[in-house]
């Protein structure tokens, strides 16, 4: 399965969309939660959010959600410490409603570029019809 | 020289913490009113771990840019971790630092900082007073000035750079939701930049 990894300024935030996701998708998909700073503040922390991409990953590879600003520098930072070899791509998209797409689709075996094409489509959701 | 990068990292460090509010007062007119409050407190940690003893260069600077990325928190934390990073990378093994590898740390801090961030000189960010630093800094080395003095010349070229901040818009960072309000307050980033290259200056004169 494709892992997910959600990234916000708090920790909050990220748990928050992490248990929206989790409710329409399997229990055993790995989405993951890397909000906020070790000592409780708000920000982001590269190394918070590599160990969540380590975590998330089964193979697949894994997707990130960010919010704003300083999350993407510091998800990029992630990246670049992986030793391991993993595909990982960050979709630019609302991080809620990209989480809750790419959610559905990874929980149903869809591969990595189908991953985040679900989170990508959340840029042109709808709410009201 | 030995044995000093430690101090030379805490001369730095604690010119960031005394200027915390005037970074965090410049980050509240065009940002979120952090960035000295985020600085300070990833140095606070810096000189709490830094292994004090460690005399390779290289590996005390990669270490202070892991603790930057890991307790910054903001956009500066990524951007200086990672040209710490760069500039440890440079200097791996070494004990001493010789006016190329000064040129050479420079050199690489820049290239982390435009990969990190994607920005440019004229953006208003920390480039704007690093990238004349590094210029002034390897014109004063090319014309066979002593280090002394082209570390005076590159806090020069750096506070200009700064001043320069005070005259355009942000493009790059929060500052940018500001669009033209933005002009006519110095950039926090450059001048936390300034102070780093002021406190590097006064740590070698005194060496
Ligand atoms: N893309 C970027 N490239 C280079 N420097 C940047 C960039 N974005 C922001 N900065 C620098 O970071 C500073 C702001 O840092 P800080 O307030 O700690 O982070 P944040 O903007 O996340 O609150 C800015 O003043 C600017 O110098
Ligand atoms: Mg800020």
């Amino acid at each position: 399965m494709v892992g997910i990894v959600i990234v916000s300024h708090s920790a909050k935030a990220a748990e928050g969309i992490r248990e929206l996701a989790m409710q329409m998708a399997s229990p055993e998909t790995p989405i993951l939660a890397a909000g906020g700073m070790e000592d409780g503040g708000i920000g982001t922390d590269a190394f918070r959010i590599q160990t969540a991409i380590e975590e998330a990953d089964r193979g697949e590879g894994v997707l990130l959600l960010v919010d704003l600003g300083s999350a993407i520098m510091s998800a990029e930072t992630a990246i670049d410490f992986l030793d391991e070899e993993i595909d990982v791509r960050i979709a630019d998209t609302p991080v809620l409603e990209g989480a809750v797409s790419a959610a559905v689709t990874a929980s149903s075996g869809g591969d990595l570029d189908e991953v985040l094409a679900a989170a990508m489509e959340a840029r042109s959701m709808q709410k009201l019809s | 020289m030995a044995a000093k990068i430690y101090e030379c990292i805490e001369v730095i460090g604690n010119k960031i913490i005394e200027n915390k509010d005037f970074l965090t007062d410049l980050d509240r007119q065009i940002g979120d009113a952090d960035h000295g409050i985020n600085m300070a407190r990833g140095y606070t940690e810096v000189l709490k771990t830094l292994n004090q003893d460690n005399t390779d260069i290289g590996a005390v600077l990669k270490d202070t840019g892991k603790v930057l990325i890991k307790t910054v928190g903001g956009a500066s934390g990524p951007l200086y971790g990672t040209a710490y990073m760069k500039a440890g990378k440079v200097m791996s093994g070494k004990t001493e630092v010789t006016a190329d590898d000064a040129k050479a740390m420079m050199d690489a801090i820049i290239g982390g900082i435009k990969l990190r961030g994607k920005a440019e000189q004229g953006e208003k960010t920390m480039l704007d007073s690093i990238i004349p630093a590094y210029e002034a800094l390897c014109a004063g080395i090319d014309s066979g000035k002593d280090l002394k003095a082209c570390l005076e010349d590159m806090c020069s070229a750096a506070s200009a750079g700064v001043e320069y901040t005070k005259t355009i818009r942000a493009t790059k960072g929060r500052a940018s939701y500001l669009g033209d309000r933005s002009i006519g307050v110095q950039d926090p980033g450059a001048t936390s930049s300034l102070y780093t290259l002021e406190a590097i200056r006064d740590f070698a004169a005194k060496l």
